[in-house]
């Protein structure tokens, strides 16, 4: 059935977006990223976006795909093809589709007619009646209609079908059955929507050369790399969605490059030892307790978590931060309060995470904004948590975390010495005629500690109670209040080494729109589109907290600043507007918390629509 | 104040362990808990037991939680280093520790409120994992710091100084220990230092987890008529029939004839633990009968202590994750990062 009415055929090369539609734990995950990463090999930029429901099978999940030859991959919130595949959404995924777009759907059965609709063309292809007749399994003739899908598209986009023959055969190239299977199914579909449909659509792909050095990786494995490479060798970690990837990804990555051989192994030994050790916690508790163990010992070390692993923390960070004990918490962040939507997106841990814990405690915290950073954010987290010799978080969030993103190709610079801060040895020790643990500080507030096991004139007792500078116990407050003044200054003295803002001006510019994270790349598309719109707005995204002056520049340079955020409650503004002191009326919050990645239409919507309640 | 420095005086008279210290050079700041505190004796043990065992004071951790109990690591060896914690962390914290660096000796004080109460999972989880420590439960049955309200060790039918008696079932850290898959378990009695010393020495030898359940009682708040963890009931009620010696791994061992039915254990790192003596058909070794035995005399009013099992044959916390028998502290850096070949090698697998 295909009712050809208003199709839109202008031809739109590495332009659109696809969303494809299906149920949960039928093996379609696979299916899409093959598209995705086909996109990606032919050289151009595109992004995934996996909208998935917290549940193993059965409930509605969707993908989207967005092609976008200037590199603006934010989520698209217009469909030009949607790969209906789940009958119980059909009505909501239809209507979802752009006026003039396409719906691919399973003609196996027909559609209702109430679902038609005349502004869009519906391309129905017989997936479970080809799949049955030629696959036998059960199991196989669900499975293989994501990859005859996949075949479709392919067809009706104008992907290289080689490209993407290659990709199922790394994938499958241990199991010859699944190969045989998987390339039978994607030149069902292709074949199929090949003899029947007009091939490619008006919007399609065509090779480029933009993704020359970049890679395609998710935030989570990004994240685990930097642990790695920043030296971590112990972990406490508790599972939870959606961090887990990151210590599973820890985890596979020390097993291939931190195993030191045995030679002669005894019987029964393994021939190497683990130089490193991942500890599955109790709970968050434990899981933060651990860490801080093993940094008082001089080791490396993190955990990861999200939101409700922060919460359950909270405790033993205070410890941390009052004892001035190394940290590092990578918050891979999604939607709250309590439980919340475990499988969305949100950026709502920013104030939880920057004063975690009661008393007047204040954190260190970095907003990568993708899986690049991620990884080269984690190495600074160590170096910042050992330097100031205190917790300091790494805010990811499910999106960057758990989203394959198209970045540059991670480097190294085998120059890199990590910053181990002030640690006293026995040498040192031996020169001095006293030691105690919160004396001589330095420019930056830092005063040095020394490793159990050390000279026992180094020996000292980390205690959470109050203590004076001396470490001694203490309820005098005058002893009480230089203690924990100068840890204020501390704070704000690593103001300077979390990463800079990173601002772009354009002339003529009033108004600034300042965001964090993962919001990055739909802002930078929004300004553009109101540029184009005749309004022009600088950029500002922080990078870091505590702030940098420029911060409070920035905001007090324009007549005012929108702030765009993943949560309802402006955190990232309030947070600027207490620690910088500017005034709450230059920010204008443009909030977005509904759980899933953000797009350039709801920044473009939101300050448009502010301005004109102004006028 | 918890930590007046102790003055140290010289005495030449003193006795010097193996390493050339006294007992003196164990000890720690002067104790401020109540005068008569089991928990000063427990430390008075610790302080001993150490020097005994010639254990260089800086490679001594000691760590504790918040409570009467975790204010006593500042009590003994000074020169060691010292984690106070949160209320029922401890073991987290430990736990952590002795992954970054498995060469110090780590000993845990905590209390009944802390192990048993807030901290139950992280004990119960610490066991499982046999991080190698000393774990020392002081138990008294209350709280103490915020006045004497009953803790999960309290008996059914115990009294508080003021109000009704205990109706809920305690939690008995030794019967927990057996449950969990404990690899040394003990109890003893504050008031019982020559008891007591030769565990926390076996403790130290043990290759995991180390558990001492020590009744400890709490003088100002649970040592009256009614009380269960008194130094009165204690005396009454407790059962000595295991005893123990510990045998330090430099001294040759020489058996009596008499001392042949004796059972000896080798600990890891090659000293021995010779019961001395055993009731009739207890076995050490065996999880169940030690259990049956602890019910029965439970069942009977009675409180048995000694080193109550022992299972050196367990893998350790490092053992089972394979790590290298050096401290992870101590690796250097270029072993732990792969450099960028490797990772331009791998970005090809991003593509």
């Amino acid at each position: 059935m295909a009712i050809d009415t208003a199709q839109d055929t202008t031809v739109r090369v590495n332009d659109f977006a696809i969303k494809l539609a299906n149920v949960n734990g039928t093996g379609s995950a696979s299916a899409n990223s093959l598209l995705m990463q086909a996109i990606f090999r032919m050289g151009i930029p595109v992004s995934g976006k996996n909208l998935f429901p917290s549940n193993i099978q059965g409930l509605p999940t969707w993908y989207e795909i967005r092609v976008n030859k200037s590199g603006y991959t934010a989520r698209a919130l217009d469909y030009d093809l949607m790969v209906a595949m789940n009958s119980a959404t059909y009505e909501e995924d239809i209507k979802d589709v752009r006026s003039g777009g396409y719906v691919l759907y399973d003609s196996s059965w027909p559609l209702d007619e109430h679902l038609l609709r005349p502004d869009v063309t519906f391309l129905g292809v017989p997936l479970a009646r080809m799949c049955i007749e030629n696959f036998a399994a059960p199991r196989e003739r669900i499975l293989m209609k994501n990859v005859a899908y996949a075949g479709a598209v392919v067809a009706l986009v104008g992907i290289d079908i080689e490209l993407v023959s290659d990709l199922l055969s790394e994938t499958f190239a241990r199991n010859e059955l699944l190969r045989e299977s998987n390339q039978n199914a994607l030149r069902l579909g292709y074949n199929y929507a090949k003899e029947n449909f007009e091939c490619p659509l008006p919007f399609r792909v065509e090779p480029m050369d933009a993704t020359k050095n970049s890679i395609l990786i998710d935030g989570n494995t990004a994240a685990a790399l930097g642990c790695l490479y920043a030296g971590a060798t112990v972990s406490g970690w508790y599972p939870i969605t959606p961090a887990t990837a990151v210590m599973d990804n820890f985890t596979r990555l020390c097993a291939q490059f931190r195993r030191e051989p045995v030679e002669n192994p005894a019987p029964g030994e393994l021939p190497y030892k683990n130089n490193y050790l991942i500890i599955q916690a109790e709970d968050e508790i434990a899981a933060i307790g651990m860490v801080l163990g093993a940094s008082w010992n001089g080791a490396r070390a993190f955990t990861s978590t999200s939101g409700p692993g922060i919460s359950l923390m909270n405790e033993l960070l205070g410890l941390a931060y009052y004892t001035e004990i190394p940290a590092v918490l990578i918050d891979v962040q999604r939607t709250g309060p309590s439980t919340g939507m475990p499988t969305r997106t949100q950026q709502s841990d920013i104030l939880l995470c920057a004063y975690a814990s009661h008393g007047d405690t204040k954190h260190i915290l970095l907003f990568p904004a993708n899986p690049r950073e991620c990884f080269e954010f984690a190495v600074q987290c160590f170096d910042i948590a050992e330097r100031f010799q205190t917790p300091v978080f790494m805010l990811s969030d499910l999106d960057i975390g758990m989203n394959d993103w198209v970045v540059p190709e991670l480097t190294w610079d085998d120059s890199y010495v990590p910053d181990r801060g002030r640690v006293l040895n026995d040498v040192d020790l031996a020169g001095m005629a006293e030691f105690f643990r919160y004396t001589d500080e330095d420019s930056e507030f830092v005063t040095p500690r020394t490793l159990p096991g050390s000279d026992s004139k180094g020996a000292y007792f980390i205690r959470g109670s109050g203590h004076d500078k001396f470490g001694v116990y203490t309820e005098d407050s005058e002893k009480y209040q230089e203690v924990v003044d100068r840890l204020k200054k501390k704070h704000a003295a690593s103001a300077t080494h979390v990463p800079a803002p990173v601002v772009e001006r354009h002339d003529g510019a009033t108004v600034g729109i300042i965001t964090l994270g993962g919001c990055d790349l739909a802002v930078r598309e929004a300004i553009d589109q109101l540029a184009d719109g005749g309004l022009v707005a600088d950029f500002m995204r922080v990078r870091g907290f505590p702030f940098v002056p420029e911060v409070r520049q920035f905001v007090e340079e324009h007549d005012y600043c929108f702030v765009v955020e993943q949560n309802r409650d402006a955190q990232l503004r309030s947070l600027i507007c207490i620690e910088t002191g500017v005034a709450i009326e230059k920010m204008r919050p443009l909030l977005a918390y509904g759980g899933f990645p953000l797009s350039a239409r709801q920044v473009v919507d939101g300050v448009t629509s502010q301005l004109e309640n102004k006028q | 104040m918890t930590s007046i420095v102790k003055p140290i005086i010289p005495l030449a008279s003193l006795p010097k362990n193996e390493i050339g210290l006294t007992i003196r050079d164990y000890e720690g700041a002067v104790s401020t808990l109540c005068a008569g505190c089991g928990h000063d004796s427990v430390t008075a043990a610790i302080t001993h037991a150490f020097w005994e065992l010639s254990t260089p004071p800086h490679t001594i951790a000691k760590l504790s939680g918040i409570g009467c109990s975790s204010k006593t690591p500042t009590y003994f060896v000074r020169g060691a280093h010292g984690f106070n914690s949160a209320h029922g962390r401890m073991a987290t914290i430990a736990t952590g520790a002795n992954a970054a660096n498995r060469e110090l000796t780590y000993i845990g004080i905590s209390g009944d409120g802390d192990s048993l109460s807030i901290g139950l999972g992280h004990l119960a989880h610490a066991i499982r994992r046999n991080v190698n420590m000393i774990y020392v439960i002081e138990n008294n049955g209350v709280y103490g710091l915020t006045k004497g309200q009953f803790s999960a060790s309290a008996d059914i039918g115990s009294r508080l100084k003021k109000g009704e008696p205990n109706a809920m079932a305690p939690i008995d850290p030794v019967l927990l220990g057996l449950s969990m898959g404990a690899t040394f378990l003990a109890r003893s009695f504050s008031g019982d230092k020559a008891q007591l010393v030769p565990i926390l020495k076996a403790a130290a030898a043990h290759n995991g987890l180390a558990l001492i359940d020590v009744i400890s009682p709490c003088v100002t708040f649970n040592d009256h008529e009614g009380s269960t963890k008194s130094y009165r009931f204690m005396r009454e009620h407790e059962v000595k029939e295991i005893e123990t010696d510990f045998i330090p791994i430099r001294k040759e061992i020489h058996k009596s004839l008499d001392e042949n039915d004796a059972t000896e254990i080798t600990m890891h790192d090659g000293s021995v633990v010779r019961f001395r003596s055993v009731p009739s058909g207890y076995d050490p070794y065996d999880r169940q009968k030690v259990e049956e035995y602890i019910r029965e005399r439970r069942n009977r009013g009675e409180i048995a202590t000694g080193l109550l099992y022992v299972d050196e044959s367990a893998l350790d916390v490092h053992e089972l994750n394979n790590t290298p028998e050096y401290a992870l502290n101590t690796v250097p850096y270029q072993k732990l990062c792969p450099g960028s070949a490797e990772l331009a090698k791998m970005m090809t697998s991003f593509c």
